[in-house]
């Protein structure tokens, strides 16, 4: 009785992992096979051949910018927009785990408001400001609102890991005469790289994935970002060429994928630490 | 902080109140929350969507919220002791990684009417008759794209419902078992409970989530007759399309105001708690 339950189970769990593993397969397929085989169905396996064509018909879909160009224009904005608020971020944490600021509170609040808020609620004061400082269609701008909405909570969660590492260690460095910069980066920053990579996976997906931001800020077809050029193919026409598009889907998401594979412990962590981030 | 949020949006707030010609008052709520777009009025239920954005968005927590609470739970609960249950739980949560946008692909892709793997299964299990393009039609884009969102953010619940499992004591498991408790028993009266400030920020995550809704609406743009169309996408189109800020932004207070009052009810449970 109490095996048959546990089969039954097992049997239940895979029919889940199914149901989330088969549509990514279904892309893959998509995506290495002609079109003639899969418009009626990528389950069929009659007949079967693997073709790159999908990738060049991606590649060159817009006339305005390529495929891989826009990817490129992604790791351009996205690779800034995760250095420079973890950068800052960590120099303003430790001050606030090693030196009394009464900010925990102010900072938790701050965090729950831009978590909060929509995107849509500040785009067009955004837009007008940009349009005003001629930093409309630049990845500055993107760059800029990115590091703006990271700040604060990886703030919070760098302050909140630095005050457990013990002060001992620290005070020991001090004694012996190194500088608090020199303790910072001799001895917090490495005994924290758990982490610094659980805020790196969760500010890096998070960035690559905005679509709101991007669509609104860079609106010149030819500096588009790679979500961007994913919506312009989906919503281009209505019928779709699922070899192209599924090609195209699949390199946009591999990326953010290959830093989940690469952290996915890190990122969970960091995910659930306080659940501060979508 | 103060360039890039908090003035824009109280500039926000304050734009919703100036009409194009540049008079102050209400007529832009006046305009948004009378219109069709906002709540199709007078359109019975059985006629199907569009029921307007504002109704829409209200439609998607009432079945998002529950399906994504259980299905996440359920997850959490039976993967904790099945062989192999970190890597299910790994691909579950694979649809939380990827952009939305190309989320919206890959749903457009499984509802598809013929390369769809959604209809394929209606007709193995003799349901051919139901297969369709599903997000081509007004009558079913919406409730696909809600389906859509159970199945990319269920990975989500199913994380912090796990990590709270973690967070119980052996012994009270191991005290209801001496009492000789059921296996439903000890789940209603130990798991459940044990698990409440999980749920509190699945619960707040989910709806704040829902609410802002875009990306998949945007690839659907707005679905066939505005079937499928949500508030933030009505603030983009007033914004970008129709270049009136004004009106635009009205949809941007009224899902302000009401994504605020969601966190101030989770930042008092959270300090109940």
């Amino acid at each position: 009785m109490v095996k048959k339950l546990t089969i039954g189970i097992h049997i239940l769990a895979w029919i889940i992992a199914a149901i989330w593993i088969i549509p990514f397969l279904g892309v893959f397929m998509a995506a290495t096979r002609p079109y003639s085989e899969i418009n009626k169905g990528w389950w069929n396996f009659q007949p079967f051949s693997l073709t790159l064509e999908g990738f060049f018909k991606a590649q060159n879909y817009l006339s305005s910018i390529s495929l891989s160009r826009s990817i490129i224009n992604s790791f351009i904005v996205v690779v800034p927009a995760t250095f420079i608020p973890i950068f800052v971020a960590s120099l303003a944490a430790y001050s606030f785990a090693r030196f009394k600021f009464p900010t925990r509170d102010l900072l938790f609040l701050v965090i729950v408001l831009l978590q909060t808020i929509p995107q849509q609620a500040v785009i067009v004061p955004l837009f007008n400001i940009a349009r005003n400082l001629h930093l409309l269609n630049t990845y500055i701008s993107l760059i800029l609102v990115h590091t703006a909405f990271g700040l604060p909570w990886i703030i919070l969660f760098l302050r909140n890991f630095f005050s457990t590492l013990p002060v001992e260690i620290e005070e020991a460095a001090i004694i012996d005469g190194a500088s608090h910069w020199k303790v910072f980066y001799k001895i917090v920053l490495p005994l924290s790289l758990p982490a610094l990579a659980s805020v790196i996976a969760l500010q890096f997906v998070w960035v690559w994935n905005d679509f709101f931001f991007a669509l609104t800020l860079i609106q010149a077809p030819e500096m588009r970002l790679s979500t961007q050029v994913i919506a312009t193919m989906a919503t281009d026409r209505f019928f779709l060429d699922w070899n192209m598009v599924s090609a195209a889907s699949f390199l946009v998401m591999i990326v953010p994928i290959a830093i989940y594979a690469a952290l996915q412990r890190y990122y969970v962590r960091g995910l659930v630490a306080g659940a501060v981030k979508g | 902080m103060v360039v890039f949020v908090l003035f824009p949006i109280v500039n926000t707030i304050y734009l919703s109140f100036v009409q194009n010609d540049g008079s102050f008052g209400l007529a832009n709520y006046q305009k948004v929350i009378s219109s069709s777009d906002f709540i199709n009025y007078g359109r019975a239920i059985t006629a199907g969507p569009p029921y307007g954005a504002f109704i829409h968005n209200m439609i998607w927590i009432m079945l998002h919220l529950p399906m994504s609470v259980i299905f996440g739970l359920l997850l959490a609960v039976l993967l904790r002791d099945v062989k192999g249950g970190t890597i299910i739980k790994s691909i579950v949560f694979l649809a939380m990684i990827i952009p939305m946008v190309v989320g919206g692909v890959l749903l457009r892709f499984v509802y598809n009417g013929d390369a769809g793997v959604v209809n394929e299964f209606l007709r193995l299990i003799g349901l051919g008759e139901m297969a369709r393009d599903w997000l081509a039609y007004a009558n079913t884009c919406l409730l696909g794209l809600i389906m859509g969102t159970v199945w990319i953010w269920t990975g989500f619940s199913m994380i912090v419902y796990s990590a709270g499992l973690q967070g119980i004591p052996v012994d009270l498991y191991e005290a209801a078992e001496i009492d000789g408790a059921s296996r439903w028993r000890t789940f209603w009266r130990i798991t459940v409970p044990q698990l409440r400030s999980a749920t509190i920020v699945v619960v707040t995550m989910t709806l704040l989530w829902v609410l802002k809704v875009f990306d998949l609406v945007f690839i659907e743009f707005g679905g066939p007759g505005g079937s499928a169309s949500v508030m933030a996408f009505q603030m983009y189109l007033d914004a970008f399309y129709a270049f009136n800020f004004g009106t635009a932004s009205v949809w941007a207070t009224l899902l302000t105001v009401m994504t605020f009052g969601i966190a101030a009810y989770m930042v008092k449970r959270m300090s109940e708690a």
